[in-house]
């Protein structure tokens, strides 16, 4: 069954902005970890561009394993919007294109109270995310 | 993409710019921090730009200008601009605002034409719209129809492009 189990949001310098996790009962890592991880993440997906043998290479799109994929999409200003899903999850590149970097726009940066490339505390961002995730979970046949 | 009424846009912008003169009592102070404003608005608003607008990495400073110009004005202000006057390097150029609703009612108070740049929060959007990707720029107007110029100008000058490559400076 598709699904999508986390999304994390990393800043232009390789902070981590925002995690969160989506479906109970997996295993979590704790948030020094995550911070760390998505440090690293940053760190290879700049050493990837730097491995391509044609020129501006924008990076890691997609990484798959046995038990997760993991998707990318990093825009034009540097910030990185990451998801780990079930391998074979359909679309979930238009969905951190469209979708996620939509409500990033409009429900982070455009609260006054946010500030640019820190942490992402806004309610009307997770409210938000969390509507469009737990309706595509639904939509895949999840129990909610 | 959400669309509101253009009057209430003008009209609370210019009552901003009122209010701006009446508390720094000095024209060149108001344009300062209409420039400041407009920055951190533009840092925002380039991530709602390339969110919703689709579009994908400009080629050259030509196009980012003619992007800027066709889309993002049409985008945020729902008008565009033409651009002109290209130096030979292709690094200035000319915006010219054909219709700008922010100077709609406005008229300049005794002694500010020619001082007050009225619309310099334009500026201080774009410097800070390019800034996150990357272009160093400098914004400044030329002519404003509120100067009873026949056109509004912005002058646009890359001054640097940053790193092209992650990961990002710093100072970036």
């Amino acid at each position: 069954m598709p699904a999508i189990y986390t999304i994390l949001i990393i800043n232009k310098s390789g902070g981590l902005m925002f995690d969160r996790d989506f479906l109970p009962g997996i295993s979590k890592t704790n948030g020094n970890d995550t911070l760390r991880l998505a440090s690293i993440w940053h760190s290879v997906n700049a050493i990837s561009t730097q491995l391509s043998p044609m020129p501006n290479c924008l990076g890691i799109e997609l990484l798959q394993a046995d038990t997760f994929d993991l998707h990318c999409f990093q825009a034009l200003t540097g910030i990185k919007f990451l998801a780990m899903t079930e391998p074979q999850t359909p679309d979930v590149a238009n969905l951190l294109r469209y979708t996620i970097y939509d409500l990033y726009a409009d429900y982070a940066l455009k609260n006054p109270f946010y500030e640019v490339d820190q942490r992402i505390k806004c309610e009307l961002f997770d409210n938000h995310l969390n509507y469009t995730i737990t309706g595509l979970h639904r939509r895949w046949g999840h129990p909610v | 993409m959400e669309t509101m009424n253009a009057e209430i846009f003008t009209l609370t912008y210019g009552s901003m710019v009122r209010q701006l003169l009446v508390d720094t009592e000095d024209v060149e102070e108001v344009n300062k921090q209409l420039d400041k404003m407009g920055y951190n608005i533009g840092v925002r608003l380039i991530d709602e730009f390339l969110a919703k607008s689709k579009i994908n990495k400009c080629v050259d400073f030509r196009d980012s200008a003619e992007k800027l110009a066709k889309v993002g004005f049409k985008m945020f202000l729902n008008t565009t601009a033409s651009v002109t006057s290209w130096n030979a390097e292709g690094t200035e150029c000319s915006l010219i605002l054909e219709d700008n609703p922010m100077t709609d009612f406005v008229e300049l108070p005794e002694g500010c034409s020619r001082k007050l740049r009225y619309c310099n929060l334009l500026c201080g959007v774009i410097r800070g719209a390019l800034r996150m990707v990357n272009l160093n720029v400098s914004c400044n107007f030329v002519q404003d129809v509120l100067w009873d110029d026949p056109v509004s100008e912005l002058r646009l000058k890359l001054i640097s492009t940053g790193a092209e490559n992650y990961p990002f400076k710093d100072d970036d």
